[in-house]
């Protein structure tokens, strides 16, 4: 697994929880006093010890944390440039929807070793959308609802969000696809968050 | 022809940064975003070139002169910020058509006219190239990170390394440890400093290349010259030290020695030139200076090594036997009887 993917679990946990728990989670995955670096790859063995021991930490299922881990993502201050990235999809909510499409290539013109699951989006009518999750990261589907969740209070929009598909009981071993239907009630509901082109994330 | 109006209001969609002009030059509509860049001055009814200097082409008298070329332009505002464009004009009955576009502007005029991405076209690269830019940034400020934490890393590993990389043998910090643990041990033991003759030559003529080899030649000999068990290092530029384990035995230490000198006086081959070198051997074993440390055994071993020196190259000199820790008073250091400590002996030839 990609040390980018791998680091924004350590900065969820440091951030969220404290450095304590962080030490705590990898004592107990059997990974010693350890840090991540975002440039590096790891084997996917260490990503899925740490989760399967920071989810027996904090009692919960894997689909909770790991919603709570993309939620994070687009709204802690402390990974403000992944918001901004996520941004340049599009003007609107639909618009970033659609750039969801883009996301696993978007990633790749970056990072050309950074590979995300695919994702395709489907319009069904009537402000129903449909996204499919790739194969590549078991429960990415549980991330994306997290960013799908903050997104819409990025932009502003109300929706409303299930997850279809395996390890919705948190499971890890089946590789099929995850689901995720959205569907948007109203698109300028509230009035999100402003983003400035010419603005750095510090 | 469709009608200008028509025309305008495709080009406003499709080309947001576009003019049309008449035949004489003067501005007659502009694309919303071009006009965003100078809300205070309506373009229409203007001059082109009294609105934007000429970067490309640079010889026009003209307005029309534009018309005849390949239409490839590059043009900046005349009044500050002087943001430079580039752009392409094609001719039209009774005037002509200009496209224009930040190029590699882009990223500070975004920050300059506050854009947003709805004044690009639809099709518009822009908002990629800017995700690019600011998705590069993030990244190379990780590589950055990542860097300096490896450098730092690397020299926290130098720092505790052992090995002296040029030669495979110990260094002295290596030495260091070994000697403290003799202290601990009791076992017997010796200290046998190296330092090589005419060296100092051999890179000055033969280059830095040369030297290298050499050294690496000196430590081959001297690991095939000694057991498993004992340390060899080496300690400065041109100086080793062995620590011979459990061996004390002066006749024995000294056809070692005598086996060295004679070995490192082959002349060594470096790309078919031969580099001629020697050595000056001092020793000190362990049991003839009971009450003396390793640190003092290794100045006693290295004394030797400076009379060695002082009797004439390729010898070897046994440390003289003392009863007790000795006042390190230099045999040769000097009429005030000033005491230095043998790390001074740099002084000394090669």
């Amino acid at each position: 697994m990609h040390g980018l993917v791998n680091r924004a679990i350590q900065s969820f946990v440091t951030n969220t929880y404290g450095p304590d728990r962080w030490r705590r989670v990898t004592e107990a995955a059997e990974l010693g006093d350890f840090e991540f670096e975002a440039m590096l790859i790891y084997d996917d063995a260490v990503t899925e010890a740490l989760l399967a021991a920071f989810c027996a930490d904090l009692g919960r299922s894997r689909g909770e944390v790991l919603e709570d881990l993309g939620t994070y993502l687009v709204s802690h201050p402390s990974v403000e440039a992944l918001r901004r990235l996520l941004r340049f999809g599009g003007d609107s909510y639909v618009d970033f929807l659609h750039s969801l499409d883009d996301l696993n290539d978007r990633a790749r013109l970056a990072v050309p070793d950074l590979h995300l699951p695919a994702l395709d989006l489907r319009e069904e009518g009537a402000g129903r959308y449909t996204l499919a999750c790739g194969p590549g990261m078991p429960g990415f589907g549980w991330v994306m609802m997290g960013i799908l969740r903050a997104m819409a209070d990025d932009y502003g929009a109300l929706v409303l969000l299930e997850h279809h598909g395996p390890h919705a009981a948190g499971g890890a071993d089946d590789e099929a696809d995850e689901v995720i239907a959205v569907t948007l009630i109203e698109s300028a509901f509230a009035a999100g968050r402003a983003f400035d082109l010419g603005a750095r994330a510090g | 022809m469709i009608a200008e109006d028509t025309l305008a209001g495709i080009l406003a969609r499709l080309c947001p940064m576009h003019l049309l002009v008449d035949d004489s030059g003067v501005i007659r509509r502009v694309g919303p975003t071009l006009q965003k860049l100078r809300p205070e001055t309506p373009m229409p009814g203007q001059r082109f070139l009294d609105l934007f200097d000429l970067t490309r082409p640079r010889k026009v008298g003209c307005f029309a002169d534009l018309l005849t070329g390949e239409g490839k332009l590059g043009v900046a505002f005349r009044d500050a910020p002087h943001t430079a464009l580039k752009g392409q004009i094609v001719p039209l009955p009774g005037g002509a058509v200009i496209d224009l576009s930040f190029g590699i502007s882009l990223i500070d005029a975004v920050r300059d006219y506050a854009l947003t991405s709805a004044d690009f076209a639809a099709t518009s690269l822009a908002i990629e190239l800017l995700y690019l830019v600011e998705a590069k940034s993030a990244v190379m400020g990780e590589y950055g990170q990542l860097s300096r934490r490896l450098q730092t890393a690397r020299i926290s590993a130098e720092e505790q390394a052992f090995t002296d990389t040029l030669t495979g043998l110990k260094n002295r910090r290596a030495m260091d440890h070994v000697l403290t643990r003799k202290a601990a041990g009791g076992m017997p033991y010796s200290v046998m400093h190296i330092d090589l003759d005419f060296f100092k030559q051999v890179n000055d003529t033969l280059g830095h290349a040369a030297g290298d080899h050499v050294l690496q030649q000196v430590a081959r000999i001297l690991v095939e010259e000694t057991r498993q068990e004992d340390t060899v290092a080496r300690v400065g530029g041109d100086e080793f030290v062995i620590v011979f384990d459990n061996l004390t035995d002066r006749p024995r230490l000294r056809r070692i020695a005598e086996r060295l000198i004679d070995r490192l006086q082959q002349p060594m081959l470096f790309q078919g030139r031969p580099c001629a070198i020697s050595a000056s051997i001092g020793i000190a074993p362990s049991v003839e200076q009971p009450l003396v440390s390793p640190a003092g055994l290794l100045r006693l071993a290295d004394l030797a090594l400076y009379d060695a020196k002082h009797a004439g190259r390729s010898t070897l000199r046994f440390a003289t036997p003392r009863p007790a820790e000795p006042a390190w008073t230099r045999p040769a250091a000097g009429k005030d009887g000033e005491t230095a400590p043998p790390s001074a002996v740099s002084g000394r030839e090669s």
